[in-house]
C-alpha cells in the first residue's frame, strides 16, 4: 500500500460547507428539529410506540388462537382487525420508518461524514408527515365500525365490501390516506438519504469505502423510492373503488343477494400493483438489516468484513432482483404456467447473492476475536434465523411445493422468521450497538442478555411449531380451529404453546423497554467509542454527537471502514480518520 | 488518459470496460460530478414520480384491455363543434401545444436566469406559469363537458365505465402536478424578481439561501410534468 501522508494528495472539498440550521428555540431544537439525529429518535420512538400497539394486538390474537373459545370480545371481525393491523404496522410503520427513518437518520449522516441531510427542512416534514399517517392509521381504531379487517394485503374486492369488518365504514378509508400520507412522508425522506449518500459525503470517502450499513440503507432506500409508488397507485384507486364507486379492481359482484354496483375491474391488478411493492418491500426492511449486522460482526469479531465487494455488489443484485420476483405471491391467484415459472426461476435465483451474504458473515467470524458481546449475540441470532427463514423460501418458491402449503401457518411462519424475527433482531442489535453513541452511556448487560436469550429462543419456540402446523394443513386467517375435526389434538395443544411463549416474549420485549429508559441516567458512561470501532460516527468530538457532527472540520477518509486487527498497528482497530499506513490492510485497492 | 479518483492521494488511472462504470460511480466525495444537491433530488424525485405515472398508465391500459364492454372512442368523446362540425381532439391539441409551448417559455428562463437577467427570467417564468395555467383551465373546461355529457368516475353512456374513471383519475393526478408547478413557478419567479438569489436572502421556511441554479430545477419538475402529459396524450387520447 502506498503510504499516504495527510499533506499530500488531499483532493479539496467539492462542495462548499453546508448551511445548518441553527435552532433558536426549545421547539426547533426538540420538536420542530431539522437535526437528523433528533429526527431520527423521533421516528424512532412513533414507530416504537405504534410497534407496541401491534405487539398488544399479537397478543389478542394469540389469546383467540390458543384459547379458542374463551373470550368472547373476540368476535371474528375483531380477530380479523387485529390480524391486518397487527401485520400492516409491523412492515410498515415500525420496520420500514425504524430503518428507513430512525437508523437512516441517525447513521447516514454521521457514518458518510456529513454535517446532516442535504435537506434538513424536508427531512423535518417528512417525519411529521409519517407522524400525521400514523395518527390516522391509529384514529381506524376509534371510527365506527373499527379499523379495516381485510388482511395486511388489503385484497380487493373483500376489502372494500359490506361483509368484511372496516369494508362499508371508516376503516378502509383510514387505512388508504394513512398509506397514502407515509408514502409522501416517506418520499421526502427517502430523497434525502439517497441524495446525502451519493452527493453529500466527505473527502476520501468513496462509495467503496461506505461502511455497509450505509449500503444497506441506501439501496433499501432506493428501492422503497421505485417500489412505494405502486402501492401509492394501488391505494388511490381502491380508495376511488370505496369512495367513489369507481370500478378499478371490483368485478361484477353481488352480496348478500344483491348486485353490486361495480363491475369490469380486475382485482388481480390490485395484487400485481401490491406486490410490485410488496416484494421489495420485504428486502427494503431486509437490505438494512444485512447491512448492520456486517458492521456488527466486523466490529464484534475484531475483523475486516470478508469479501467486501461481494457484499457491496450483492445487496445491490437482490436489490435489483427483488423487483422480478413479486408474482410469486400470487402462485395460487391464478396465471399463466409460464409467468409462475419464470418468477419461481428469479425467486430461486436471489439464493445466490443471498448465500454469499451468509457466507462471507460466517467467513468473517472464522478465526475472528469474536467478542460475544450483546449486539454480536443478535447478529448471530440473526444469521441463524435468517438462514432457517430463507430454506423455507426455497420451498415456498416453487410453485409445486407452494401451492399446497398457500395460505397455510407454514406461509405465517416462513415470513415471521425470515422478515419478522430476523430484521427485529437486528433492529435490537442495532440499538444494543449504537445506544451509547445516541446517548452516552451503555445499555444494562444483565438486562440485555436476559432479553436476548428470552427474545432468541422464545421466537423459536413461537415460529418453529408453526411450520409444522403448517404442514398439517392448519390455515392461516381463521380464528378458531375448534370445529374442524381434520386437526389433531396435538395441533390444539401446540396453539396453546405458541400463545404462552408470544406472551413471555412479549413481556421480555417490556424489560428492554425499561433498560432503554432506565439506562439514560444510570447506564455505564460509555465514552466516545466504547466498541473500539472503526467508523466515523465513533469519531465524534461529542458523544453524543453535537449539532452538526463533527465539530469545526470534517473528517477526512484515509481508508475502509474494516481495519480491524491489521498486523502492525498499535491497536486493534484503525479509524477511518486516521491517516497512514501501518502493515497489511484487507482493503480492495 | 482518463482518470478517476478512487482513494485519498492516489487518482488512478480508470479501469476499463464496466470496473471504470463502477469506479467513475464510486468516485470521492460525489457520484454525479457538478450536480448539486437540489438537482440530484429532483431528479431521483422524478425517476420515484415516473414509477407514479407508469403504474397509473399501466393500469389504465390493463382496465382498457381486459374489459369486455366498448371502450368509447377517444375522436367522438373529444370533439369540439366548432362552425358546425365536429373536429375531433382539438381541444386537446390546443392543450397539447399550450403545455409544449410553456416549456419552450422555461427553457427560455433558465437560459436568463444564468445570463443573471432577472426581468427577463421573472417575465418568462410567469409566463409559463400562465401557459400553465391556461392547460389547467382548458383541462377544467374539459372535465365540464365530459360531466355534462353525462360522464362520471362509476359510468358513461357510451361504454366501459372504466374510460370515465380513469380518465379522471389521471388527467386529475396530472392536472394537480401542473397547479403545483404553477404555483411554484410564482413563487421563484417572485424571488428571481426581487434578487433573493443575487442578495442571498433566506427562505422563509428553510433559511436557505437559493440560486439561479433553482430556476433550472423548477424547469426539469415543469419539462417533466410536460413529457408524462405526451404519453397521457399518446395512450389515452390517441389510442
Amino acid at each position: 500500500m502506498v503510504d499516504i501522508t495527510p499533506a499530500d494528495g488531499i483532493p479539496p472539498a467539492e462542495v462548499a460547507e453546508m448551511e445548518l440550521y441553527h435552532p433558536h428555540s426549545w421547539w426547533t431544537k426538540y420538536v420542530f428539529s431539522q437535526d437528523a439525529k433528533v429526527i431520527a429518535i423521533q421516528y424512532s420512538a412513533t414507530a416504537t410506540g405504534i410497534g407496541l400497539v401491534a405487539l398488544v394486538l399479537s397478543w389478542l390474537m394469540r389469546l383467540q388462537l390458543g384459547f379458542p373459545g374463551t373470550f368472547d370480545f373476540i368476535t371474528p371481525e375483531a380477530y380479523y382487525q387485529f390480524i391486518t393491523m397487527h401485520g400492516m404496522i409491523m412492515v410498515i410503520y415500525l420496520l420500514t420508518a425504524l430503518f428507513l427513518g430512525g437508523f437512516g437518520n441517525y447513521l447516514i449522516p454521521l457514518m458518510v461524514g456529513a454535517r446532516d441531510m442535504v435537506f434538513p427542512y424536508v427531512n423535518m416534514l417528512s417525519y411529521w408527515i409519517y407522524l400525521l399517517a400514523v395518527l390516522v392509521l391509529v384514529s381506524s381504531f376509534f371510527a365506527p365500525g373499527g379499523p379495516t379487517g381485510a388482511g395486511w394485503t388489503l385484497y380487493p374486492p373483500q376489502a372494500i365490501m359490506s361483509g368484511t369488518p372496516g369494508g362499508q365504514d371508516w376503516g378502509i378509508i383510514l387505512m388508504l390516506s394513512s398509506l397514502i400520507l407515509f408514502i409522501i412522508g416517506f418520499t421526502m425522506g427517502g430523497l434525502n438519504y439517497v441524495v446525502t449518500v451519493l452527493q453529500g459525503r466527505t473527502r476520501g470517502m468513496t462509495l467503496m469505502r461506505l461502511p455497509l450499513t450505509v449500503w444497506g440503507i441506501f439501496t433499501a432506500t432506493v428501492m422503497a423510492l421505485l417500489a412505494f409508488p405502486a402501492l401509492f397507485v394501488a391505494c388511490v384507486m381502491m380508495l376511488f373503488d370505496r369512495a367513489l364507486g369507481t370500478s378499478f379492481f371490483m368485478p361484477a359482484i353481488s352480496e348478500m343477494g344483491e348486485q353490486l354496483q361495480h363491475g369490469g375491474g380486475s382485482p388481480i391488478l390490485f395484487q400485481h400493483l401490491f406486490w410490485f411493492f410488496g416484494h421489495p418491500e420485504v428486502y427494503i426492511v431486509a437490505l438494512p438489516a444485512f447491512g448492520i449486522v456486517s458492521d456488527l460482526i466486523s466490529t464484534h469479531a475484531r475483523k475486516n468484513i470478508f469479501g467486501y465487494r461481494m457484499m457491496v455488489w450483492a445487496i445491490v443484485g437482490i436489490g435489483a432482483l427483488s423487483f422480478v420476483v413479486w408474482a410469486h405471491h400470487m402462485y395460487v391467484s391464478g396465471m399463466h404456467p409460464y409467468f409462475g415459472f419464470f418468477f419461481a426461476t428469479t425467486t430461486l435465483i436471489i439464493a445466490i447473492p443471498t448465500a454469499i451474504k451468509v457466507y462471507n458473515w460466517v467467513l468473517t467470524l472464522w478465526r475472528g476475536d469474536i467478542h460475544l458481546t450483546i449486539p454480536m449475540l443478535f447478529a448471530l441470532a440473526f444469521i441463524v434465523t435468517f438462514v432457517n427463514g430463507g430454506l423455507t423460501g426455497l420451498f415456498l418458491g416453487n410453485v409445486v411445493v407452494d401451492v399446497p402449503l398457500s395460505d397455510t401457518m407454514f406461509v405465517v411462519a416462513h415470513f415471521h422468521m425470515v422478515m419478522g424475527v430476523a430484521p427485529i433482531l437486528v433492529v435490537f442489535g442495532a440499538i444494543y450497538h449504537w445506544y451509547p453513541k445516541v446517548t452516552g452511556r451503555m445499555l444494562n448487560e444483565t438486562l440485555g442478555r436476559f432479553h436476548f436469550w428470552a427474545t432468541f429462543l422464545g421466537a423459536y419456540l413461537i415460529f418453529f411449531p408453526m411450520h409444522y402446523l403448517g404442514l398439517m394443513g392448519v390455515p392461516r386467517r381463521y380464528n378458531e380451529l375448534t370445529d374442524m375435526t381434520v386437526m389433531t389434538e396435538s395441533a390444539h395443544h401446540l396453539n396453546s404453546f405458541i400463545s404462552i411463549m408470544a406472551f413471555i416474549v412479549g413481556f421480555a420485549q417490556i424489560v428492554f423497554l425499561f433498560n432503554l429508559i432506565w439506562s439514560i441516567r444510570h447506564g455505564r458512561e460509555a465514552g466516545g467509542n466504547p466498541w473500539r470501532a472503526t467508523t466515523l460516527e465513533w469519531q465524534t468530538p461529542q458523544t453524543p454527537p453535537a449539532h452538526g457532527n463533527f465539530g469545526k472540520d470534517l473528517p477526512i477518509v484515509y481508508r475502509w471502514a474494516y481495519d480491524y486487527s491489521v498486523p502492525g498497528a498499535k491497536e486493534d482497530f484503525i479509524p477511518q480518520n486516521v491517516p497512514g499506513s501501518f502493515g497489511p490492510s484487507k482493503e480492495p485497492a | 488518459m482518463a482518470e478517476t479518483l478512487t482513494h485519498i492521494g492516489r487518482t488512478e488511472p480508470r479501469p476499463a470496460g464496466l470496473q471504470g462504470i463502477a469506479a467513475d460511480w464510486s468516485s470521492d466525495q460525489r457520484a454525479f460530478k457538478n450536480v448539486s444537491w437540489g438537482k440530484a433530488m429532483m431528479w431521483i424525485f422524478l425517476l420515484s414520480d415516473t414509477f407514479i405515472f407508469g403504474c397509473f398508465l399501466l393500469s389504465y391500459m390493463t382496465a382498457r384491455i381486459s374489459t369486455r364492454v366498448p371502450w368509447p372512442n377517444p375522436s367522438e368523446v373529444f370533439a369540439l363543434r366548432i362552425g358546425g362540425s365536429d373536429i375531433p381532439l382539438i381541444l386537446i391539441a390546443i392543450m397539447t401545444f399550450v403545455l409544449i409551448s410553456s416549456s419552450g417559455t422555461m427553457a427560455m428562463a433558465v437560459n436568463f436566469g444564468y445570463r443573471r437577467d432577472r426581468r427577463k427570467t421573472a417575465i418568462l417564468m410567469l409566463l409559463t406559469a400562465a401557459l400553465g395555467a391556461t392547460f389547467v383551465g382548458m383541462q377544467a373546461f374539459e372535465w365540464t363537458k365530459l360531466i355534462t355529457e353525462g360522464v362520471r368516475p362509476w359510468g358513461n353512456p357510451w361504454g366501459a365505465a372504466q374510460f370515465g374513471s380513469s380518465f379522471f383519475m389521471i388527467t386529475g393526478f396530472h392536472g394537480t402536478h401542473v397547479t403545483i408547478g404553477v404555483i411554484f413557478l410564482i413563487i421563484v419567479a417572485r424571488k428571481v424578481w426581487r434578487g433573493d438569489f443575487d442578495t442571498g436572502r433566506r427562505g422563509f421556511f428553510t433559511s436557505r439561501t437559493g440560486r439561479y441554479e433553482n430556476v433550472e430545477i423548477m424547469g426539469l419538475y415543469w419539462h417533466f410534468v410536460d413529457l408524462v402529459w405526451v404519453f397521457i396524450f399518446a395512450f389515452f387520447y390517441l389510442w
